[in-house]
């Protein structure tokens, strides 16, 4: 079950808002449509992150994704134990598999995110 | 893979059975107007023998190091024994013609030979990881800084010393061009990278990586040490480029802290061939494998727990991780690194030290006679493996242009790519030179 107070992006990332922080991770959809998952690079506390461009990498045995940050802001917490337990992901992605937290430099752009109705409907067209 | 052309008969089974009358229908939709007609302007065909009448006329214009002659040659690309072993393994068919090994599962040959060249090339560099290889060192060379910069976007400034082989240095810059990086010459003196003026250039926060050559093109030995101590003093990557029969006597760079350790693997069983096909070797510290170039093999096992061999860590490479790639070369130089892995295991790790201290002792008796003679002397007095420059009283094109009519081969001369050296040249003296070889070209040089 998706939780339904998060925010979601286009590019499959969920972020949480608690006051000016935001928790951000990739959702089941990601998870699931990447399978096979090898490696994951995360930034380092204390880097500059943008809406929309890419925090880090995700590696499954075919493919390299971006991991886009769904705000804009400064990485103050970084999940380091992650990428040696890279199937958190599929068990627990909401939750234990968080990958970054980030303090927002403008919580305005959280308008340009979907809920999670929105978030719904999107990966149903996205689905052929 | 057979290589049998088809038969009439087989091409008449094909169109069959795509339902095509004759060849002509496949090209309908090219229009009428611009399909070629008439015959290609090519010479007429010749028989098995007059084309190997013709091959072998063309192939007496050639003066290849032989019996006949004697090579000094030095530059990058040396006249050493290969042993018989190594044409004979590789000639073998299955060796010889083999794709690139993308299907594991009938590979297992060619993965492993692969995979234990990396092994050879870590023993003998004492780095942690190697790749399958690179065409040859320039291309391995210009990858390294190519990797420097995809570790560390945000530095940008290389210091590259000018003793390093002018060509590694020309293809660097081309590679690089296209990337905001600044490759930085710092000069030489007395025929080692001036480490005064490395310190000077080298700043925290601004250098990416210092790169350096040794023996250096010059034939010189590096103080890797103190150039690793500067490296690490503001924080860059230390790239090194290395002759792989040196290494069988001189420090190598896993004992200096390098990163990347590079070089060019000819001398290990590859023909000098007019300057190819070679290979360049290419290695790095494990912490930083997730961005090396180039093919690299892995050892796992199957479903049935067999120990297998397979390409790793694809993921890198650009077919799959395309402008992201850190290089967007995806192949190696196979058979040729074949031939290095051969030659290695071949001579062991005493044989290989025994053609490196002849290289070494026949190199500095040529030097000391050679000194001896009027008008020739060392341009350098740095210490010295395989090879030297020496300084010539007359411009050193015309001593080369003098001996080679001899059939006595020395240079390059360094002056092509040293404007204040062109009274200087290379000799080299590799374990095929017998004493009667080098004293007959110190009587030669008497002659000039």
């Amino acid at each position: 079950m998706r939780p339904a107070e998060l925010k979601y992006t286009k590019t499959h990332e969920w972020a949480r808002v608690e006051g000016d922080v935001v928790w951000a991770g990739i959702t089941d959809y990601a998870v699931e449509h990447l399978s096979d998952l090898v490696y994951v690079e995360l930034p380092s506390v204390g880097a500059v992150v943008k809406q929309a461009e890419a925090f880090g990498e995700i590696e499954s045995v075919k493919a390299v994704i971006d991991l886009n940050s769904p705000v804009s802001g400064e990485v103050i917490e970084m999940n380091s134990t992650l990428p040696d337990n890279l199937e958190t992901l599929s068990q627990d992605c909401y939750g234990a598999g968080w990958m970054i937290k980030i303090k927002m430099s403008n919580p305005k752009e959280l308008t340009n995110l979907m809920n999670l109705e929105e978030y719904n409907k999107f990966c149903e067209t996205e689905q052929h | 893979m057979d290589y049998i052309q088809h038969t009439q008969e087989d091409v008449k089974q094909m169109l069959e059975r795509i339902g095509v009358s004759g060849i002509e229908e496949l090209f309908e939709s090219v229009p009428e107007a611009i399909r070629f007609k008439g015959n290609l302007s090519l010479p007429q065909a010749h028989s098995e023998i007059e084309l190997r009448k013709r091959m072998e006329q063309l192939a007496r214009k050639n003066h290849a190091v032989g019996a006949e002659n004697f090579c000094f040659l030095g530059g990058g690309c040396y006249d050493h024994y290969i042993p018989a072993v190594v044409d004979a393994v590789t000639s073998r068919g299955e060796f010889y013609t083999a794709y690139t090994p993308y299907q594991a599962e009938a590979s297992q040959g060619t993965l492993q030979s692969i995979f234990e060249y990396q092994t050879a090339i870590c023993e003998l560099t004492g780095m942690e990881v190697s790749n399958a290889s690179h065409y040859d060192g320039g291309t391995a060379f210009a990858e390294a800084l190519i990797m420097a910069y995809n570790l560390n976007p945000k530095r940008r400034k290389i210091l590259v010393s000018r003793a390093i082989h002018p060509e590694y240095r020309a293809i660097a810059r081309t590679y690089t061009a296209p990337l905001p990086v600044d490759l930085i010459e710092v000069d030489f003196r007395d025929g080692t990278t001036d480490i005064e003026k490395l310190r000077s250039l080298a700043k925290k926060d601004q250098t990416l990586a210092i790169a350096f050559q040794t023996p250096n093109f010059f034939g010189c030995i590096e103080d890797c040490f103190e150039i690793s101590k500067v490296a690490r003093a503001c924080d860059a990557f230390l790239i090194a480029v290395c002759d792989p029969i040196s290494l069988a006597v001189l420090a190598p760079p896993g004992s200096y802290d390098a990163d990347i350790a590079v070089g060019e693997g000819q001398p290990l069983g590859c023909e000098m061939s007019f300057g190819g096909p070679h290979f360049g070797f290419f290695t790095v510290k494990m912490k930083y494998v997730r961005k090396m170039p180039g093919r690299l093999i892995g050892e796992t096992s199957d479903t049935q727990g067999r120990r297998a061999f397979v390409m790793t860590l694809m993921t890198r490479e650009q077919h799959i991780r395309r402008e992201k790639a850190t290089s967007n070369i995806c192949t190696n130089q196979a058979l040729m690194a074949m031939r290095g892995l051969i030659y290695l295991v071949t001579l062991g790790k005493r044989g290989i030290r025994e053609v490196a201290e002849l290289c070494l002792q026949k190199a500095h008796y040529a030097c000391d006679e050679i000194s001896r003679v009027k008008g020739f002397a060392p341009r350098f007095n740095a210490p010295f493996f395989r090879e030297f420059a020496l300084k010539c009283l007359v411009p050193a094109a015309q001593v080369i242009e003098k001996l080679s009519k001899m059939g006595i081969f020395v240079g390059p001369d360094l002056g092509r790519w040293y404007p204040e050296l062109s009274d200087t040249l290379l000799v080299a003296v590799t374990e095929k030179r017998t004493k009667e070889d080098i004293d007959l070209l110190v009587r030669a040089l008497g002659k000039v």
